[in-house]
C-alpha cells in the first residue's frame, strides 16, 4: 500500500513539472531572452518595478509556440501596461529568471529524454543482439560496452561533444548534444538487457517455438523482447535524471546549446562566479525545479524496481 | 597460480587500455576544426606559414603514422607536445593529475570509512532509528544532482568565511616550509572532499548494507549464533568477510563516479586538479592533451579494478581455486 502510495506521490510530481515544462509558454510571463537591462538582478517578487501597474491574471505577452505548432500569446498571469513582474527575480542581463527556469527546463528535459530514449534503443538492440545470437557478435559488443564503460562518463561526454564541431545553430547543436549524451550512454543498459534475454533465450517456450519453426525475428519480437519492458522502464526512470544532468553539465561548460537560449545549465553557470550567487541566491532558481524533478524520478524507478523484484521472485 | 591470475587481469587491462587509446586518437583525429584553424582568419598569417607550423607538429603526416609516433612515445612515457602550451603533455598533467588523486583517494578511504561502521550498525540493529532513517536519507542524497551540493556548500563556505573555498592554497602561493604548506592545503581540500564524499556515500551505504544483509541470511550465520558466538564477532568476523566480496568490486567501479565528479569539483572550486586542464583543452581542441588526460582517466579506473581484483583474490578463497 505505501509503494502504490509514493508510486502516486512520484507520479503526479514528476507529471506536474513536465505539464509545466511543455508548457512553459504559458506559465512564464516574459520572452526568456528579453532583456530589461534597467533593473538587472531585481531580487524575487519585484512587482511593479516601474510604479505604475500590477500583476494580472490571464494577460495577453509574448508569442510563444505551444508544442511547436500552434502559436499563442496567452500567459497565466503578468503584469498590467507600464508594470512589471519578476517573481524569481531577474539575472544580471535584467532577463526573468521565472521564464528562464521554465523555458530551458525544455531544453534541458528535452535533451535528456531524447538521449534516454536513445541509450535505452541503442542498449535494447546492441543487448538484444549479442544475448540472442551470442559467439562472435556477443564478445565483439560486449568487448565494445566495456570500453564505454572503462572510461568516466564525464571525460567521455566532454571528449565525444570536443571531437564535434562547436559553431552551430542552437536546433543542431542541441540535437548533436542530445545525441552525444545518448551514444555514450548504451552500454550499461546493454549489459542488463543482454543478461535478461541470455535467460529468457533459454526458456521452454522459446525452445518449443523454435522448435516449431519460430524465425528469429519472430522469437525476439514475440518472446525476448517483451521480457526486457520492466528492466527498460526502470532504466529509463534512471536514464533521464541522469541525462537531464548530463545536458546540464555540458551546458554549464559552455559546451552545450549557447546563449541566448536558455537551458538549466547555462541559467546555472553563473555559480561559476560565486561571489554572484552568494549575494544573488535566485540565480540558483533552476535547482528548485531539478530538485523535486530528480526525486520524483528516483522514486519512480526504485518502486519499480522493488516491484519487478517481488514480481519475479 | 596467483601468477597467471594476475597475468590475465594486466592483459586485458593493457587491450582495454590499447583499444581506448586507438578509439579515441581516430574520433579526435577525424573531427572537424582544428587547433591551428583560427589562425587561418588572420591575413598577416600565410597559408605557408600554417603549412609550416602544421608541419612543425607533424599534423599533415597519415593517421596511422600519427598514432604510431603518439602511441610509441606513450610507451616511453611520452604523450606529445600540448599544442596549446607547446610543453610536454605529461608536464601538465602529472602535477594536476597529481591534486586529483589527492582528493579522490582521500574522498574515497573518507567514504569507505563512514560507509563501513554505519552498514555494518544499520544491517545488524534493523529495528533502530539510525537503520530505519538511513533508507530515505540515502535516497535523498542519491537524487540531489552534485552540482547542487557543490554549489551550496561553497555557498556556505563563502557566507561563512571559516573554510577556504577555491584553489589549492591561500592567496600568496604556497607557503614556505612542508608542515606550513600541507596544513594550508589540508584546509582547502575540506570543501571538496566533503562534496566528492557525499557523492559516493549513499550508493556506497545502501550496497554495503545490502550486501551484509543478503551475507547474514546465510545458512552457516544461524549456526554460529546457534554455537554461542557473540553478535558482535559474528558481525565483524565472518559476516563481513562473507559480503567483502561485491563490496571488493564496488570499490572499483566507485573510483569512476568519482573522478567523474572530481572533474566538475575542479572546476567548481578552481582545485588544480585535471578538471579545468581538460575543459580547456576541450575547448580550444588541444587533442594532444584530450587525448592524454582520458586516457590517464582510464587508467585510474583500470587501476581501481585491478587492485579491487587483487584484493578480492587475497580476500576470497572461492576466486584461487577457479
Amino acid at each position: 500500500m505505501r509503494a502504490r502510495l509514493r508510486l502516486w506521490v512520484a507520479g503526479s510530481v514528476v507529471a506536474a513539472i513536465h505539464v509545466l515544462i511543455v508548457f512553459a509558454g504559458f506559465f512564464a510571463p516574459y520572452d526568456p531572452t528579453e532583456q530589461h537591462r534597467e533593473i538587472p538582478l531585481a531580487t524575487p517578487f519585484t512587482i511593479n518595478a516601474k510604479g505604475d501597474g500590477r500583476a494580472e491574471w490571464f494577460t495577453t505577452g509574448w508569442r510563444y509556440r505551444v508544442l511547436g505548432v500552434v502559436t499563442c500569446s496567452r500567459h497565466l498571469f503578468g503584469a498590467s501596461a507600464g508594470g512589471q513582474v519578476f517573481v524569481l527575480g531577474t539575472d544580471p542581463y535584467g532577463r526573468d529568471q521565472l521564464s528562464r527556469v521554465l523555458c530551458g527546463g525544455q531544453i534541458s528535459v528535452l535533451a535528456g529524454s531524447i538521449a534516454a530514449f536513445l541509450a535505452l534503443l541503442l542498449g535494447l538492440v546492441f543487448g538484444t543482439v549479442a544475448g540472442f545470437y551470442g559467439g562472435w557478435t556477443d564478445e565483439i559488443l560486449m568487448r565494445l560496452a566495456e570500453l564505454f564503460l572503462a572510461l568516466p562518463w564525464l571525460y567521455l561526454l566532454l571528449a565525444a561533444r570536443a571531437a564535434l564541431p562547436d559553431s552551430l545553430t542552437p536546433g543542431q547543436t542541441f540535437l548533436l548534444v542530445a545525441s552525444i549524451i545518448g551514444a555514450t550512454g548504451w552500454a550499461r543498459p546493454a549489459r542488463l538487457i543482454r543478461g535478461l534475454v541470455l535467460s529468457a533465450r533459454e526458456r521452454e517456450y522459446v525452445h518449443a517455438a523454435r522448435g516449431f519453426g519460430a524465425s528469429h525475428w519472430y522469437l525476439l519480437t514475440r518472446h525476448i523482447v517483451p521480457e526486457t519492458w520492466g528492466v527498460l522502464l526502470t532504466q529509463a526512470g534512471i536514464l533521464i535524471p541522469q541525462f537531464i544532468m548530463a545536458e546540464v553539465l555540458l551546458a554549464f561548460f559552455g559546451l552545450g546549446v549557447g546563449e541566448p537560449v536558455p537551458s538549466w545549465g547555462s541559467t546555472l553557470s553563473y555559480l561559476r562566479q560565486p561571489w554572484l550567487a552568494v549575494t544573488a541566491w535566485w540565480m540558483l532558481a533552476p535547482l528548485l525545479v531539478m530538485l523535486p524533478l530528480f526525486l520524483g524520478y528516483h522514486a519512480l524507478a526504485s518502486t519499480l524496481q522493488q516491484r519487478a523484484a517481488a514480481g519475479s521472485g | 597460480m596467483l601468477k597467471s591470475y594476475i597475468a590475465r587481469r594486466l592483459l586485458n587491462s593493457m587491450l582495454l587500455l590499447v583499444a581506448i587509446s586507438m578509439l579515441s586518437f581516430l574520433f579526435l583525429e577525424i573531427a572537424p576544426g582544428r587547433f591551428l584553424d583560427e589562425m587561418r582568419l588572420d591575413p598577416r598569417v600565410s597559408p605557408d606559414t600554417i603549412y609550416a607550423m602544421r608541419q612543425q607538429r607533424g599534423m599533415n603526416d597519415p593517421l596511422p603514422v600519427r598514432y604510431g609516433r603518439w602511441a610509441g612515445g606513450a610507451l616511453r612515457g611520452d604523450f606529445g607536445l600540448s599544442l596549446a602550451y607547446g610543453v610536454p603533455v605529461l608536464n601538465l598533467a602529472l602535477p594536476r593529475m597529481r591534486n586529483t588523486l589527492l582528493l579522490t583517494i582521500t574522498a574515497l578511504v573518507l567514504a569507505w570509512v563512514i560507509c563501513l561502521p554505519c552498514g555494518v550498525w544499520t544491517a545488524a540493529r534493523p529495528r533502530s532509528l539510525a537503520a530505519r532513517l538511513s533508507g530515505p536519507f540515502t535516497s535523498l542524497l542519491l537524487s540531489v544532482p552534485e552540482l547542487l551540493a557543490a554549489g551550496i556548500l561553497l555557498l556556505l563556505a563563502l557566507r561563512t568565511g571559516y573554510f577556504p573555498a577555491g584553489g589549492m592554497f591561500s592567496p600568496g602561493g604556497r607557503p614556505a616550509g612542508t608542515i606550513r604548506a600541507v596544513a594550508d592545503a589540508s584546509r582547502h581540500m575540506l570543501i571538496p572532499v566533503l562534496i566528492l564524499t557525499l557523492a559516493v556515500v549513499p550508493l556506497l551505504l545502501r550496497h554495503v548494507r545490502a550486501a551484509l544483509e543478503s551475507a547474514s541470511g546465510a545458512p552457516f550465520v544461524q549456526a554460529a549464533r546457534g554455537l554461542g558466538i557473540p553478535e558482535r564477532r559474528l558481525w565483524l568476523r565472518h559476516i563481513l568477510r562473507v559480503a567483502a566480496n561485491p563490496l571488493i568490486s564496488l570499490m572499483g567501479l566507485s573510483v569512476a563516479g568519482l573522478i567523474s565528479s572530481s572533474l566538475l569539483v575542479d572546476v567548481l572550486l578552481g582545485w588544480p586538479g585535471l578538471g579545468p586542464l581538460f575543459l580547456d583543452a576541450v575547448a580550444v581542441r588541444d587533442t594532444p592533451v584530450v587525448i592524454s588526460v582520458l586516457m590517464l582517466s582510464a587508467l585510474f579506473l583500470v587501476a581501481g579494478n585491478l587492485a579491487a581484483d587483487l584484493l578480492l583474490y587475497a580476500c576470497d578463497p572461492r576466486i584461487r581455486t577457479e
